[in-house]
This record gives C-alpha cells, structure tokens and sequence, in this order.
C-alpha cells in the first residue's frame, strides 16, 4: 500500500501511523449524542472510509485518507489542516 | 577533576570500506533546525537569502552550497548545515541548536544506490531522486534525512543515539551489495 502525502509525494505505507476515523469535532462543551459519538461510536463500513493518518517517518505532517476499503483503493490524501477532521 | 574530551558521534566507528563502497563521517559544523512562524516563511526565505546565501528549500530539496546548506527537513522545517546562524533570522522562526544530536555520513561510491535500496522504501531511481533532492523517511527502521550530494554520494542522517546500529546496517548492506559483484 502506497499513499501519496500532498507534501512528500508517493511513499510507502510503512511510514504512516494509523490513527482513526476523521470525524469532526463537535460544537460547544455540553455533552450531548454528538459528544457520545465523536468519542465513543464507529462505523465499520464496507467501502469508502475517511481516517487520519500521520506522516511520522517523514514530514510528520497528519493526512486524511479517503480509501475503499473492500477495493483497497486510495480515493484521495488531503493535509488535515485544510481538510478539516 | 574529570577532564571531558568531545568526540563525534561516529568516533571509532568509521571510515568503513568495502570494495568500492565507502561509508564515513561528515563534520557539518553547526546545525540549526529553523522552523518558521505563521505567516513569516517569504520573510524568512528572504532573511535566509541574505545572511547566508540560500533561498528556503522547497519540500524534498537541498539549497544552499558546500559548507552552508539548507536541507529540507519535514513539514514547515528545515536544517542549516554550516554556519551560526545569523540573529536576524530568529524574528521570523524557531531556531534549535541540533549540531550535537545527529550523526551525519556520507556513503559513496559504485552501488551506493543499492545499499540504501536495502534498507529504505524510498525511490531512489536517478530520474526521481536527483541530486540535491532530499527526503525524510525510515532507514532500517529509525528516522532518518537521506540526501542526495552527487551521482553517487549520498548523505545520512540518524539520531546521534542510534548511530551504532546505523553503521552496523549500512556496512552489512554495503558487504551484500558488494558480494553480488556487480559494481566494480
């Protein structure tokens, strides 16, 4: 498996760290459903999955990875900063 | 009193020669890490021009000349490799002292290419890893700078602390590459 890192270009997978799912972080402090499931409650879908990755064996810059994952395809690499969790 | 003596990170290590392979210690000078403020990277690029010669490296390259580069060295980062750097680039970036926290090598000669294709997942084909072209990856598993310096001479680097074992990886690799004795 190979990722493209917008940065450093096609690298290897063994220089990524998995992280999770890229979920966005709710609004506000009180807890309520959408708190519950930002911490707690994941999807295991069969097909497209958008996780969080780190370049950590190179820039270090984190990445959302948009893959298949009964195909295994790679849909698209964007830095989290501007795609936002 | 005990008297301290400085040694280099690869005292007693190298040089390590084998066929036309050689894999030895580079004495870089200082080495400053220069990570620049939001917002401040044209201003620093420009600072960087005119104390020391170099424009800012784009990510996967090297600027700069013998005795005072810049190598790119990961996102929004990159090393000064020579001089001290000038004060008038702190006010646009985070400045570390890194000199003594890595081990700097240089291996050269004849099948260099294929020794760190042993021990790394970059692509290091001629077309794609030009010279000048630097990257950060693994190298037998520790976080390394690989740089290319010539046709056949390259520039590793690992934490000081890992040396030993990044010497012991190149040499079994150069052993290898040279027992196949496909490069003269």
């Amino acid at each position: 498996m190979r990722l493209s890192c917008p940065i450093c270009g096609e690298r290897d997978r063994r220089e990524f760290y998995y992280q999770g799912a890229a979920l966005a972080r709710p609004e506000g402090e009180a807890w309520d459903a959408a708190w519950d499931d930002y911490l707690h409650n994941r999807e295991n879908p069969a097909g497209v999955t958008r996780d969080l990755w780190q370049h950590e064996q190179g820039c270090g810059a984190w990445l959302v990875v948009t893959r298949n994952t009964i195909t295994h395809e790679v849909l698209g690499v964007a830095l989290a900063a501007e795609a936002g969790a | 009193m005990a008297e301290l003596r400085a040694e280099t990170p690869c005292a007693g290590l190298v040089p390590v020669r084998v066929a036309g392979l050689s894999l030895s210690e580079v004495a870089p000078g200082r080495m400053t890490s220069v990570a620049p403020y939001r917002g401040q990277e044209r201003a620093l690029s420009a600072a960087l021009k005119s104390a020391h010669g170099m424009a800012w490296p784009a990510p996967g390259r090297m600027t700069g000349r013998e005795g005072a580069r810049a190598i790119w060295f990961g996102q929004r980062m990159a090393l000064l490799v020579g001089p001290d750097p000038d004060p008038a680039l702190a006010a646009h970036a985070a400045l570390t002292d890194q000199s003594d926290g890595w081990a700097v090598l240089r291996l050269e000669g004849a099948g260099a290419r294929e020794v760190l294709a042993r021990l790394t997942p970059l692509d290091l084909r001629e077309r794609v890893f030009e010279q000048g072209h630097t990257a950060r990856s693994e190298l037998a598993h520790m976080a390394a700078s690989v740089t290319r310096m010539g046709g056949d001479a390259w520039q590793v680097m690992v934490f000081r602390s890992m040396t030993a074992t990044l010497v012991h990886e190149v040499e079994t690799a150069m052993r290898r590459v040279a027992a196949r004795g496909i490069f003269p």
